[in-house]
Parts: C-alpha cells; sequence; structure tokens
C-alpha cells in the first residue's frame, strides 16, 4: 500500500540553530533540510540567518550567502543561476520550484522553508537522487526519427507545425512537475510523470517526426500514460509556466483518435 | 517528503531497464473512453432517473411495478445502471492501480472489483426485470 508516514530514517529531529551574523543590521531566516549520508543521523532543518543587506534578492542567492559566509558543507546543485539550466530546483515555502528564480520576498509570513524535492531518494541536504527521472525521459527516445533518407539540407517545418511545439520545447526539466505529482509520488517507478510525457508530447506533435504511432504505442499503457488523473499540480509547479497536464490530455486524446 | 537514500543493495539493471520493464501493455484507452462514454451516458440519464425515483416515492410494490411497468422507464433505469456499473468498476479499479502496490493484493482487489460490480449490476437488472415483467 501507499506509504502515508516517513519511513523511521527519514523522521526529521530539530537542527542546528546558526548564530545570526554580527554585523547585520537586517537578517532573514532560512530553516533549510539537512541530511548526510555519512554520520548515520536523521535529516533535520537547520536554521541560517542570512544578512539581507549582502545578499541578493533570490532564494539561491541566500543558500549561496550561506554556503560562503555561514556553513560551507550545505550541498545543493547550482549553475545557471536564471532558470535556464533546472539545476536548482527544490521545495521552497511548500513549493516546487527553481531557487535561482524565486524572490526570497515572496516568500511572505517568517523564514524560508527549504527541502529537496519531494518523494526522490536523497543524495544529500537539498541534492534528490534523479536517476529514474532521467531513465523515464530516455525512455520516451527524445529525438527526432526518421525512415525517410536524410534531405541534403535540414528537415522542413513550416511556421504553422513549428507553433505547434511552444508550450512544450521550454523544459528544462527540473523534475518541478513530476515531484509535486501524486501519482508520481505513488507510482513513479511505472508512471512516466509530467516531465516525461510532455516530452513525449514534443516529439509525438514534431511534423517532422515519422515514428508518431510507435510512441504513442510505447506510451499506451495503464501506468505508463493513465496514471495522470490531471490534477494539475504539475502546471502549478512549473517554474517554467507550462502545462504539462494539457500536454498529456493531448496525448490521450491522440490515443482515443487512433482508436474511435 | 524525500527520503535519505538508503544504502542498500539495489538491483544490477540499469535504470532505463527498469524505466522499460516489461514494455507497454497497449492496453488502458478503452478503460479511458468507456469511464468518459458511460459519464456522458449518466449525465443524460439523471434527469429522468431523478424524475423516476421520485414518482416511486411513497408507492408500494403494486404501484411500482405499475409505474416500471412501462418500457421506456425500465429502459431507462437499465441503461442507467449499465453505465452507472460500468464507471463504478473502472473507477476503482484506477483507485487499486493508484494506491495498492503489492501484486498479489492488487490482483486480489481487481478481481472482487469485478465480481462485486457485475453482482451489483446483476442484482440491479434482475430486480427492475422482475418489477417490470410484473412476474
Amino acid at each position: 500500500m501507499v506509504e502515508f508516514a516517513l519511513p523511521k530514517n527519514s523522521k526529521i529531529s530539530g537542527g542546528k540553530t546558526w548564530p545570526k551574523p554580527a554585523t547585520a543590521t537586517e537578517t532573514r531566516e532560512f530553516k533549510v533540510y539537512r541530511w548526510n549520508p555519512d554520520d548515520g543521523k536523521n535529516p533535520s532543518v537547520d536554521t541560517y540567518f542570512i544578512d539581507s543587506n549582502d545578499c541578493g534578492p533570490m532564494v539561491l542567492d541566500g543558500l549561496i550567502w550561506i554556503k560562503n559566509h555561514i556553513d560551507p558543507t550545505l550541498t545543493f546543485r547550482r549553475s545557471c543561476r536564471e532558470g535556464v539550466c533546472g539545476s536548482c530546483a527544490m521545495n521552497i515555502d511548500g513549493q516546487n520550484t527553481l531557487a535561482c528564480t524565486k524572490s526570497m520576498h515572496d516568500v511572505k509570513d517568517g523564514a524560508v522553508k527549504i527541502n529537496p524535492l519531494p518523494h526522490q531518494p536523497v543524495v544529500k541536504d537539498l541534492v534528490p537522487d534523479l536517476t529514474n527521472f532521467y531513465a523515464q525521459y530516455a525512455s520516451i527516445e527524445p529525438w527526432l526519427k526518421t525512415t525517410t533518407p536524410t534531405p541534403q539540407k535540414e528537415w522542413k517545418q513550416s511556421h504553422e507545425d513549428r507553433e505547434k511545439l511552444d508550450g512544450l520545447y521550454e523544459c528544462i526539466l527540473c523534475a518541478c512537475c513530476s515531484t509535486s505529482c501524486p501519482s508520481y509520488w505513488w507510482n513513479s517507478d511505472r508512471f512516466l510523470g509530467p516531465a516525461a510525457l510532455l516530452q513525449a508530447t514534443r516529439w509525438v506533435k514534431d511534423s517532422r517526426d515519422e515514428a508518431t504511432g510507435e510512441r504513442l504505442d510505447n506510451l499506451e499503457d495503464p501506468f505508463r500514460l493513465y496514471r495522470c488523473h490531471t490534477i494539475m499540480n504539475c502546471a502549478k509547479a512549473c517554474p517554467k509556466s507550462l502545462n504539462p497536464s494539457e500536454a498529456i490530455a493531448e496525448l490521450k486524446m491522440k490515443m482515443v483518435e487512433r482508436q474511435v | 517528503m524525500s527520503e535519505p537514500r538508503t544504502q542498500t543493495v539495489k538491483s544490477m539493471r540499469t535504470p532505463l531497464a527498469r524505466v522499460r520493464n516489461l514494455g507497454a501493455s497497449h492496453s488502458g484507452t478503452s478503460d479511458f473512453w468507456r469511464q468518459r462514454l458511460t459519464a456522458v451516458a449518466m449525465l443524460l440519464l439523471i434527469l429522468p432517473v431523478i424524475i423516476i425515483v421520485m414518482m416511486l416515492l411513497g408507492r408500494n410494490q403494486a404501484g411500482a411495478a405499475q409505474i416500471l411497468g412501462s418500457p421506456l422507464v425500465a429502459i431507462v433505469l437499465l441503461l442507467f445502471i449499465i453505465a452507472s456499473a460500468w464507471h463504478m468498476k473502472i473507477g476503482m479499479q484506477v483507485v487499486i492501480e493508484d494506491y495498492v502496490h503489492g501484486e498479489k493484493v492488487k490482483l486480489a482487489a481487481i478481481m472482487a472489483n469485478n465480481f462485486f460490480s457485475i453482482a451489483v449490476a446483476l442484482a440491479s437488472i434482475y430486480a427492475i426485470l422482475k418489477l417490470s415483467s410484473g412476474v
């Protein structure tokens, strides 16, 4: 059955409260999930105070400030710091989003609470293990598949057909959507999840692709596709304002279209 | 809530092999379609069914048999029972598939769900036919 309680080794104990920076006139409180695979302890939530006058406005700026000034052991992924790479996806104030595009001023009351993406194994602190997520992306075979001999120049596509990929190609695979989806929480071993299915839609709708039917064959499954119940947490979470549940609905429509 | 990665020995299959697993079952679309089909059917039938039930309220068996004697009334009720039992069966199966993860328990639950839905449908159909034909 579904587990509603946390496993024993996941129960969160009280963490350390780090002293406020001595010279700061204005501080912001951060409560951050910590777990170290090497010390054998349960996860905890540490409390930090950052110097608001010495730090950028985004949550990621806050985390980097903590790492630079308070606690160099705090572990998280980040790269582009402008919402393009998808590395710094985490759960901030109860919502999966990118730390680099989320302003800490948008977190209203009290502390900025930060947890790793939900329902993924944790590697350390805010770093989730996304192996399964990436394998699911690989399983939808996200590349152009053709039988017709490759043309001398490029595969051509009309403006109208190219526009059909808008709202799909922008996905950065940050995993905010999939890890916010209850269906994915309960069945991530078999349900492909909103991110992989949105990417599947992107290739199913690509006018240049010649494997549309095979792609649909590969998705037609009570678990791979039909675990989606249009809960729409994915659309709410997406930091790029995409709508995976709409993309999945289009897939289901195509499934019906080729049968009825 | 995320959980610390446990250090148990995992299967040595590659992540892609685990995701692909036994492959797509190439099914699910007919259940998806029938779930919507029966929903629309119930939407159309619910008003006549409510009217019929209200007509039946407070009547004795003879009075009910008289109303159900009309073929139109009986057919509306039969259609409603078929649509709703089917809808119920698919809906419950979705819940089981979502939440029950042990393969054996899941198989037993899906079996029980099928038996229950068919029994409820047949009992209802039998009752309607019996009253409507006055046997």
